[in-house]
Order: structure tokens, then C-alpha cells, then sequence
């Protein structure tokens, strides 16, 4: 584990989710106080109760439905309310949408889209315009290797996650300046909830394992990131495939 | 469907499961029967349910609270004893009792009323429990605990995972001055021996307990080792616990690998090797008194895909020819393992109502393998217990008859009452001469 210098104060927008908890416990064992977002206030009492035991020595707990952008300052305010000394933002929140549906239906595609994409370009729309006038802070989103490349079976997901990488690249190169890393998390298949229906094979790696590469990450302000490692490789290749062979292909 | 397998992996068997991510998850809507799966270490099958769903709550591992001043600790039940050593050693608290490996979840270490080391002194992790919440398939939850629902307080300790799914729980736990065990060693020879040792051992040491050799006859017949140990004061640097193994064994070894000559050899080499140090105190990290095989990752993988039967019983203390005649068999037979291990139960009493441990001679062994032979050495072993008034340990079981259990557990039928009308285990069904 790399050792920080000073305890910190992060916020991690979607808590409950398996990996953010994780995350959080590192954050937590190291000292560090945290602000934690998420859908189901319930849920986040119960981690704030494990971190604070872990040794944080202060977590908060804010709810939100992160679709609802109309609220998005104001939950903002409530967090600046809380600390304005924010070392790290991370987004942890996201929805695996059922591709067959939204093949179906426009609204279930735009559902998808704006929780995995579009709510997140407007807390970063807020939150860059304020790390832009201070320094050394980091951002860390998740994205996804699906974002790299469409495939039939999940391009909607594809699609948002695929956006949200473009939108950071270009977030990562205006806040260069300001002295803020922007980290783009690409992990692959992570054994979580939120994949409980799929047959777990050879490259599904524990939620564990996920967080530590990505607190890795953020402390040492990497710009982009796949973890487990080895899906460089594996993109890599899927990237080089020529179109006229892949769009043939049932991925 | 994935595959959800016991230690001792026979039965290996493909199990349909859940995997709530939350305590507050429904168990109504499950349709067949359900069976709560901690961590996977029971080695037989009282943790499969292969007709119906086994609910994995390695998820629900959430800390609740934790009291530094008083040592009292509620976490989720699929915390295990790794995370909670982790976070309780470094502020000098640790577990009251504590198994042979530290990756066991608190819900499977209640259901098995796991016993230690210091059972002479401490008894059974149930008397250390303050309270749990019981989740049963109707929707109740129940606050347990010595003094509320007592009944679900008793049949839930031991209770095998059959009386409804324990949510979170709440232990007590011992003050300790490091994370450090001063341990003496001492070799012996014969049964009266380790008696004699034990007794006295047994009053100034919180731990004890002896390896024995059960491959070698004669002279050599039923010798061992045996340590003894308390936490103490030492300024040595703390070695950070362990989180994983150091190694692993990556695949099943071949069936030829353990037999009577390799075993033979490793027993003999074993108690040589230590005998040189015994006499002199060491300092050792719990990690390494505890849990000495954790830091070899799936240890079982040494006996084959077949697997492993795991054979732990106790006698009273009055039959003491009883163990010698057990050893004997096992001996002769010469499909004894390496992992043998002796200790002698104290006479306090836990709360559960099915729990293992009583007053007695308790010896726990490996057999690898070999089909009718050693299901029939089992078997032989089983009588000489039932007549001697004893008792063998169900979390390691995976053959014991109806009649056995019944004759180790008299009150089972007192316990039926309080199991969840909607769970089962593989082990249950065998045992209750009930076929749903």
C-alpha cells in the first residue's frame, strides 16, 4: 500500500456499490475521512457504520438519485457545506442495462444513458469548475473495457461507458493546468451484484482486487487504467481487429 | 448453478445459490429449500444443499460497531475471522476461541459452536456470543441472546445453519498484551502421558493442545507433541497478519502421493525435527500458532480430486482404553494421516443444544480417500464411539448414519422444533432418516 502523506477527505459518488465499498475500506484504514453519495440512504448508514469502525474518522452520508441533474448543484453545496477541502472525487455508480430491452425501447436506452453517462458529465461539469480554481485535486471515474469497442451484446452500455472516456480525456486535458488528474478506470468483468446472472469464468476478478488497483491508481494520478492488467492486452487486440472482420463477428 | 464445494471436496456437488448483497434481502420469495454457506470449511456435507439453494452471505461482512473499552464486537455474519483479527489485534482484542483456520465466517463459526485450543478454560465460541439477529423464511427476525428467545439462542449455537439465517452477531471479545503466544513443547509417549501433561499444562496455560502420530507402532505407538501456550507482552516487531496464503497448491495432487510410506516418513521427520526444540519457550505470532496451515492455500488439493474424509470424535474421560483402541485400528490400518491432532475438552458447558465439544478425549484426523476401506475403518471407528458414550464433530462429517447421530445427540429431537420449516442440509437429511 502506498503511504500518503497527510489524512484527506474524499467524496465517492455511488458508495454502495461492491467496488466503491472496497475502496472506501482502504481509504478507511488509512485514515482517511469521506463523504459518501448513493441511491438508498439505508445502505449507506450501514457502510458509513463499517468504515467509521474501520477507522475513519469521519464519514457523512448524502443521498441522491444521480438521474435527477436538476439536484445535482445543490448536492454540491451539500457536500462543499460539509468539507470544502475535497482531495478526491470517485465515481463509482453505474446500472448494467438489459440490452435486449433497449434494443426495444428508446426510454430504457435513455435511462441507461443517463445513468451511466450523462449524470456523471453533469456533476463533473460542476465539480471541474470548481477544482479548476484550486489544486492538486483528483478525479477517478469508472468506465469500462466495454467502453472501448461496440459489440452486438451490450453496445448501449458500450456506448455511455465509450462517451464517458472521450468526455475525460478531454476533462483530463483542460484540468492539466489546474495541476487535477482526471483517472479513467477501464475494469472488466468484476464479480459484483450487479453481475450476479452471468457464469463466472477465467477473467472475473473480486471486487478487492479492483479497488486496490484503483486506489493504486488515484494516488499515483495515472491517467488511464485497466485492471486487471492483463486487459491491455486483451483490448488491445480487440481494437486491432479491422471492422470488416469484427462487425462479422458474435461478440 | 456454481460449484459450491465442502473442504474435504466429496461430495463435490453442483449447488444452486444466492448471494444477497444486503441483510435486508428476502428470504420468502426463494422457492425450495435454503441452507446458509459461510466460507466453505466445514469439510463434509452440513454445509451442501444440493436439492435446494444455499444463500453464500460472503457479501454481508459489513463491521456494525465496535467497543475498544469493553472489547465488544457486532459485525455481519460473513465477516470471517481474518477480517475481524485484522481490525481487532492491532487495538489488543482477540477472538475469545478461535478454529484451526482463520478463514471461517462468525455465522458458520456459531452454527458449528467451533471450539479451540483453550476449550479447558474457555469453552465454545457460543459462550462468548452476546446476541445475533435470526432471519426465518416466515419474515420474522429475531434479537437472540441469553436472556431473549433463549430456546432460538440454544438450538441456533451449534444448530448446523438449520434454524433460519443468522444476519449479524455480536461477541465478546478476550484483552490480549500482543499479537504474540509464548509456547512450550513437550514430547511424549502413549495416551497416560498426554493425559498427565494435559492436566498439568492445562491449569496455568490458556492453550493447549498435541499433534500425534498415527502412523507408527511398537515402541513408537501413539507418541507426540504437545504445546501449550499464552498470549504475552513482547515488543518484538508485530509481522503484519496475514492476509493470504504465501503459497498455494495450485492443482489436485495425483492419489499415489499420499500413502503409507510418505506418511510414515512425514510423521517421523515431523516429530524428530520438533523434538529437538522442544523444552525451551518460543515466541510465535498468533498466525503462526493458530493457524499454521493457512499459510498454505488450499492445503486439501495434497489429497487428490478425490478428496479427504476428516474424522474428529470424542470420548469421555473415563475411556481412555476406548481411545487407545480407536488409535489402534487406526494404526493397523495405516490410512492415518499426517494431520492427527489430541486435545482434551474441560467440562464447561456451552448454551447450544447440539453443540460438539463435552468432558473427554478428542482426537481429529485426516484419511485420504480410498473408498469401502476407509469408509469401513469409519464405520468401525463409529461403534467404539457410540459405545463409549462419546461424540463425533457433524462439520466434519459426511457419513455418520441416522443411528450415530442420534445416539451422539440425544436431544436432536428437542432441536427439531426450532429448525426454519424451510431449510435443510444435505447433512440433516442423512441424519434425520428424512428424505426431503
Amino acid at each position: 500500500m502506498i503511504k500518503k502523506p497527510d489524512n484527506e477527505t474524499i467524496v465517492i459518488f455511488g458508495a454502495t456499490s461492491a467496488v466503491g465499498q472496497m475502496l472506501a475500506r482502504i481509504h478507511a484504514e488509512s485514515g482517511d475521512s469521506m463523504i459518501l453519495v448513493a441511491r438508498n440512504l439505508d445502505r449507506i448508514n450501514r457502510v458509513a457504520a463499517d468504515l467509521r469502525t474501520r477507522g475513519a474518522p469521519l464519514v457523512e452520508c448524502l443521498h441522491s438519485d444521480f438521474d435527477n441533474t436538476q439536484k445535482h448543484s445543490e448536492l454540491l453545496e451539500n457536500i462543499e457545506e460539509r468539507c470544502t477541502d475535497i482531495a478526491k472525487y470517485y465515481f463509482f455508480y453505474g446500472s448494467l442495462p438489459e440490452q435486449k430491452e433497449c434494443e426495444a425501447s428508446w426510454s430504457s436506452t435513455h435511462n441507461a444513458l443517463m445513468t451511466n453517462f450523462l449524470s456523471v458529465v453533469s456533476l463533473l461539469t460542476l465539480i471541474a469548475n470548481k477544482v479548476e480554481k484550486e489544486t492538486g485535486r483528483g478525479i477517478v471515474v469508472v468506465s469500462s473495457v466495454a467502453g472501448d469497442r461496440g459489440r452486438q451484446s451490450n453496445y448501449i452500455y458500450g456506448t455511455a461507458k465509450g462517451a464517458l472516456t472521450i468526455f475525460l480525456q478531454g476533462l483530463r486535458n483542460r484540468l492539466y493546468r489546474s495541476n487535477c488528474s482526471v483517472t479513467t478506470m477501464k475494469p472488466g468483468f468484476i464479480d459484483t451484484p450487479m453481475t450476479r446472472d452471468f457464469d463466472k469464468g477465467l477473467l472475473w476478478v473480486k471486487p478487492e482486487k479492483v479497488a486496490q488497483d484503483i486506489y493504486k491508481a488515484a494516488s499515483r494520478r495515472k491517467d488511464e487504467v485497466y485492471t486487471p492488467g492483463f486487459w491491455r492486452l486483451i483490448m488491445f487486440i480487440i481494437n486491432n481487429i479491422p471492422e470488416i472482420i469484427f462487425k462479422r463477428l458474435s461478440l | 448453478m456454481t460449484t459450491y464445494r465442502s473442504w474435504a471436496y466429496c461430495p463435490a456437488s453442483r449447488q444452486n445459490a444466492i448471494k444477497p448483497a444486503w441483510t435486508d434481502f428476502d428470504l420468502h420469495k426463494e422457492t425450495g429449500s435454503l441452507l446458509p454457506f459461510g466460507n466453505g470449511r466445514s469439510y463434509g456435507d452440513s454445509c451442501l444443499n444440493s436439492d435446494g439453494i444455499v444463500i453464500d452471505g460472503r457479501l454481508l461482512n459489513r463491521f456494525i460497531s465496535f467497543d475498544v473499552e469493553q472489547g465488544i464486537l457486532r459485525c455481519e455474519s460473513g465477516a470471517t475471522f481474518a477480517d475481524i483479527l485484522a481490525l481487532t489485534v492491532p487495538k489488543g482484542w482477540f477472538l475469545p476461541v478461535t478454529p484451526g483456520t482463520k478463514y471461517v465466517t462468525l455465522g458458520g463459526a456459531i452454527a458449528n459452536d467451533v471450539h479451540g485450543k483453550n476449550h479447558h478454560q474457555d469453552g465454545t465460541l457460543g459462550r462468548h456470543i452476546r446476541c445475533f439477529e435470526l432471519k426465518r423464511s416466515s419474515g420474522k427476525k429475531l434479537i437472540c441472546s441469553p436472556e431473549k428467545n433463549t430456546e432460538f439462542f440454544a438450538a441456533t449455537i451449534g444448530g448446523l445453519g438449520l434454524t433460519g439465517f443468522i444476519s449479524w452477531a455480536e461477541v465478546q471479545l478476550i484483552k490480549i498484551p500482543s499479537s504474540f503466544i509464548e509456547v512450550e513443547t513437550t514430547a511424549f509417549h502413549g495416551l497416560e502421558e498426554f493425559c498427565a501433561l494435559s492436566e498439568q499444562a492445562n491449569v496455568k496455560h490458556r492453550y493447549s493442545v498435541a499433534w500425534l502420530d498415527c502412523a507408527s507402532s511398537g515402541k513408537q505407538f501413539a507418541r507426540g507433541l504437545f504445546m501449550s501456550g499464552n498470549h504475552i507482552d513482547c515488543d518484538k516487531k508485530s509481522k503484519s497478519a496475514l492476509h493470504e496464503p504465501t503459497i498455494s497448491i495450485p492443482i489436485n495432487f495425483p492419489k499415489q502421493a499420499i500413502n503409507r510410506y510418505s506418511i510414515r516418513a512425514f510423521n517421523a521427520l515431523y516429530f524428530n525435527k520438533n523434538r529437538l526444540s522442544a523444552g525451551k519457550p518460543t515466541k510465535q505470532h498468533y498466525d503462526d500458532f493458530f493457524y499454521p496451515l493457512d499459510s498454505i492455500g488450499n492445503w486439501n488439493r495434497i489429497y487428490g480430486s478425490q478428496g479427504f474424509y476428516q474424522y474428529q470424535f470424542v470420548v469421555p474421560p473415563s475411556k481412555l482404553v476406548v481411545m487407545e483402541k480407536a488409535l489402534n485400528k487406526i494404526v493397523a490400518s495405516g490410512l492415518g494421516s499426517f494431520l492427527a491432532v489430541l486435545k482434551e475438552f474441560g467440562d464447561l458447558k456451552s448454551p447450544g443444544m447440539l453443540s460438539f465439544p463435552r468432558p473427554g478425549i478428542c482426537l481429529a484426523l485426516d484419511f485420504a480417500n480410498r473408498g469401502n476401506i476407509t469408509l469401513k475403518l469409519l464405520q468401525e471407528l463409529d461403534h467404539l464411539v457410540m459405545d463409549a458414550g462419546g461424540a463425533v464433530y457433524p462439520a466434519k462429517d459426511v457419513r455418520m448414519s441416522s443411528q450415530a447421530f442420534q445416539s451422539y445427540f440425544p436431544n436432536y429431537s428437542e432441536f427439531e422444533a426450532y429448525i426454519d420449516p424451510k431449510f435443510s442440509s444435505d447433512f440433516w437429511r442423512r441424519v434425520s432418516d428424512k428424505k426431503t
